[in-house]
């Protein structure tokens, strides 16, 4: 693309000491390949683990969906290959059942938590806070690099469990009561289920020390001049997704913890009047309430989605006002709504549970409290169009996939207006009208912030450049595929086709849509083959990229790029820069961008 | 046209305030907070359906609380002697805590037991099971507690170096106390609420 001169031409701020490759910081002290590379407390070193960790399982967890797609595009088709990779699990190339229900478990629980939690909190959050807020470090090194490890262990038990002779767990990634409670009702209860628990146990570990460190350096270690209010978007919003993965973690653990008593200890806090057909035996268990575990379930779950969503929502502000060369539009609203998302996001959780069987009225409060989220949401998407227009956009593919990210946003963002509304629920929860939704809101939007993300600070990370001619083809596939796969799943689930079935061949409603179905498996398939592209130009480009030649590539105003090209152990060569104006002057008295350090002019116009 | 932004507050005089290891200890607490708060709430809302089965609270309790509080009392001795640098007494005092600690956990294990007799195991869905996850839950953050407080131990006797930096200590105390009060407020909640 000829704006590559545009893109990368920003050569007026590179100061003389300041363009050496491979810069070692003032905190410079002897390093092996071990302390380096493997239990390094830098947290740029940690932020890659947990980006490349991410990406390892998010490889792992697409290809699952590859296979159940092949499942529900071709359910009279026999795959012998199958067959050969998974043996009894895929007897005469055809999926079995438990096999379907082990794979949409582990594709559920691998995104929801390994990539677009511990993927992406521990990667951005690494990375950008201490950089964009003036640190050497995170207030905790040694903390933070107990993360990395706690989020390894429980990767390692978790891929673990797929090994197991009864299968991973498989009742969902949601691992309600009383299914995940009873090894003798399904082979996916069993010891796959404890390998599950265990492995969310290190996990919440991973993701509670991770999020102590962010919100404790973000607001006692920012650099002389950064208040508050002068904060990139980016931090404000990890700031908020620490608080809310802070405050609801631990419930997920208790929830757990009463579910490791009843499936070990006999207890019954979820299990009452249960009859096993498998072992035609009544249980004794008693008083207990499933329910109970929806409740703490999703009183984590919930502010989940908004932990998955609020740090890309950080990320795309940033790379959108970078590339727009425009100060992001309404900082102070942005800020505002994503503290309103944050309360709001712990007052909703019911609304998951609209059907079973709870109080009309109750849901009616969760129905408006759900609906209030439009609004700071709507907030949202108006402030980053207005960014958009008239701006001088380059369209890196970082700032595609920040576009990208917000077309999908309102996309998915409007059908949870439907489905936050308890009578519309009853219809439409359990169909793949839901799959769509959350799919388009917080999947692949997610995911499009993250791929900003990276593509936007892979120079910083590694002092080369991703392949631009890659970067075009993969978004473009995968954003028109996005809609390929999930918009007609709107129309498949208003039929009221329901989700978590492998066969639908046996029912005249969801015939009709046996051609639909092989079509989106189709689709489904070649943006998996785009996403390993994706994964090759990474590799390839930390080798073999075009390397960075100046401090600050995409003449962004933020401190990250006032670091040498290849930063060390501690960041700035010299004195950490003191901060004198907002994260956002572009466009400012005539010149194209103005960064934090450089110090208001005397005639300056008033502003930031 | 844009929301003009107030920068006139003077941010380096807010800065460095509080340690930053303490600011994490507060933060760490809130969070174990929400666990036990998301525990208890399921013991109340669990607590409407049938089939609820309560307990008598043994009398064991009553003495493992006034070890706890004895505990508090101790930590609270040893960082003042800590920062008077009076380091013997600090060393027995962060012993004399330890024990305490594990006093503690011996005497709830032993209440444990006194309801387990009564015929109230595992098996069931009543006040008694609740306890055992919730304060059994409880006796491991003290544990933490515990093990903390002998690596303190150990690190004052090292006679090659040592250290006048008082934060770890601190640090140390604000969970104690906080397991103390925890533990108070889940004593009280068992005897109020069954």
């Amino acid at each position: 693309m000829s704006s590559d001169t545009i893109l990368h031409g920003h050569s007026d701020v590179v100061t003389s000491h300041d363009v050496h490759l491979d810069e070692h910081g003032a905190h410079h002290h002897k390093e092996t390949f071990i302390t380096k590379y493997i239990f390094s407390q830098d947290h740029k070193m940690i932020s890659k683990q947990f980006l490349i960790t991410g990406m390892i399982w998010a490889i792992i967890g697409g290809l699952m969906s590859v296979i159940f797609r092949l499942q529900l595009g071709y359910p009279d088709t026999t795959f012998p290959i199958l067959e050969d990779i998974f043996g009894k699990w895929a007897p005469g190339g055809k999926i079995s059942p438990d096999f379907y229900y082990a794979l949409v478990t582990m594709h559920g629980t691998i995104m929801v938590f390994f990539v677009l939690t511990g993927g992406l909190s521990g990667t951005f959050a690494n990375f950008l806070v201490p950089l964009q807020i003036g640190a050497r470090d995170m207030a905790a090194p040694f903390l933070n690099m107990l993360s990395y490890w706690a989020f390894f262990t429980a990767s390692i038990i978790m891929i673990s469990s797929l090994f197991l002779t009864a299968g991973p767990a498989s009742g969902g990634w949601t691992v309600y009561p009383p299914l995940s409670a009873l090894g003798d009702a399904t082979d996916g209860s069993k010891a796959g289920m404890d390998f599950w628990i265990v492995a969310m146990v290190f996990f919440v570990v991973s993701s509670l020390l991770g999020g102590l460190n962010y919100i404790t350096t973000i607001l006692n270690m920012r650099t002389k001049g950064m208040s508050m209010v002068r904060m990139p978007l980016t931090i404000w919003a990890l700031l908020f997704t620490a608080i809310l993965g802070v405050l609801s973690f631990p419930v997920l653990l208790s929830g757990l913890i009463l579910l490791l008593f009843d499936r070990h200890a006999g207890t019954s806090f979820y299990l009452s009047d249960i009859f096993i057909a498998s072992t035609q035996k009544a249980l004794p268990n008693e008083g207990g309430s499933a329910i109970l575990f929806q409740h703490l379930f999703w009183f984590l779950g919930h502010p989940e989605v908004y932990i998955i969503i609020l740090p890309t929502m950080g990320l795309v502000s940033e790379v959108m006002a970078v590339n727009s060369r425009k100060p992001i539009f309404g900082y102070r609203a942005m800020v505002g709504s994503l503290f309103a998302i944050c309360i709001l996001s712990l007052l909703v959780w019911a609304h998951h549970m609209f059907v079973t069987g709870m109080n009309p009225f109750l849901g009616s409060v969760f129905t408006l409290l759900t609906l209030l989220i439009a609004v700071p949401s709507a907030i949202k998407v108006f402030n980053w169009l207005t960014t958009l227009w008239k701006g001088n956009l380059r369209f890196t593919p970082g700032m595609l996939f920040s576009i990208g990210f917000v077309s999908m946003f309102i996309s998915g963002g409007l059908t949870g207006i439907f489905l936050g509304n308890s009578t519309l629920d009853i219809h439409l929860h359990d169909t793949y009208f839901n799959i769509a939704h959350f799919h388009l809101v917080m999947g692949v939007a997610a995911f499009f912030g993250m791929f900003a993300g990276v593509y936007h600070w892979f120079p910083k990370m590694y002092g080369r450049y991703m392949n631009n001619t890659m970067g075009y083809i993969h978004f473009w596939v995968t954003m028109i595929g996005a809609y390929l796969i999930f918009w007609p799943m709107h129309y498949e689930g208003l039929a009221g086709m329901p989700r978590r079935y492998m066969d639908y061949s046996n029912w005249v409603s969801f015939r009709q849509f046996e051609d639909l179905n092989r079509f989106i498996s189709t689709v489904a398939i070649v943006v998996f083959a785009v996403q390993l592209m994706f994964v090759f130009n990474f590799f390839y480009s930390i080798f073999k990229g075009r390397r960075v030649t100046t401090q600050n590539p995409w003449g962004a105003t933020t401190l990250e790029w006032t670091t040498p090209i290849r930063p060390g152990h501690g960041n700035w060569v010299s004195e950490i820069p003191e901060v004198h104006r907002w994260a956002y002057d572009y466009g400012k008295d005539g010149r194209e961008f103005i960064s934090q350090a450089e110090p208001v002019g005397s005639n300056e116009s008033s502003g930031h | 046209m844009l929301p003009s932004i107030e920068v006139k507050e003077n941010v380096s005089e807010q800065r460095q305030k509080i340690h930053p290891h303490k600011f994490t200890m507060w933060i760490a607490i809130g969070s174990i907070t929400m666990m036990f708060a998301g525990l208890t709430s399921a013991y109340i809302v669990k607590r409407q359906q049938p089939g609820w089965i309560s307990f008598e609270i043994p009398r064991m309790f009553w003495l493992s609380t006034t070890a706890m509080l004895a505990s508090s009392l101790a930590v609270q001795m040893a960082l003042k002697a800590f920062k008077d640098r009076h380091i013997k007494s600090y060393k027995n005092l962060i012993l004399l805590t330890a024990v305490l600690g594990m006093v503690f956990i011996i005497l709830q294990i032993l209440g444990f037991q006194q309801i387990w007799k009564t015929g109230l195991t595992f098996s069931g869905a009543g006040a008694a099971q609740f306890l055992y996850a919730i304060a059994g839950l409880h006796v491991l953050h003290v544990f933490g507690g515990v093990i903390t407080m002998l690596v303190m131990f150990l690190k004052s006797l090292r006679k090659t170096s040592r250290s006048y930096n008082s934060v770890p200590i601190e640090v140390a105390s604000t969970y104690w106390h906080f397991v103390d009060a925890l533990w108070v407020y889940l004593f009280i909640f068992f005897l109020v609420i069954h």
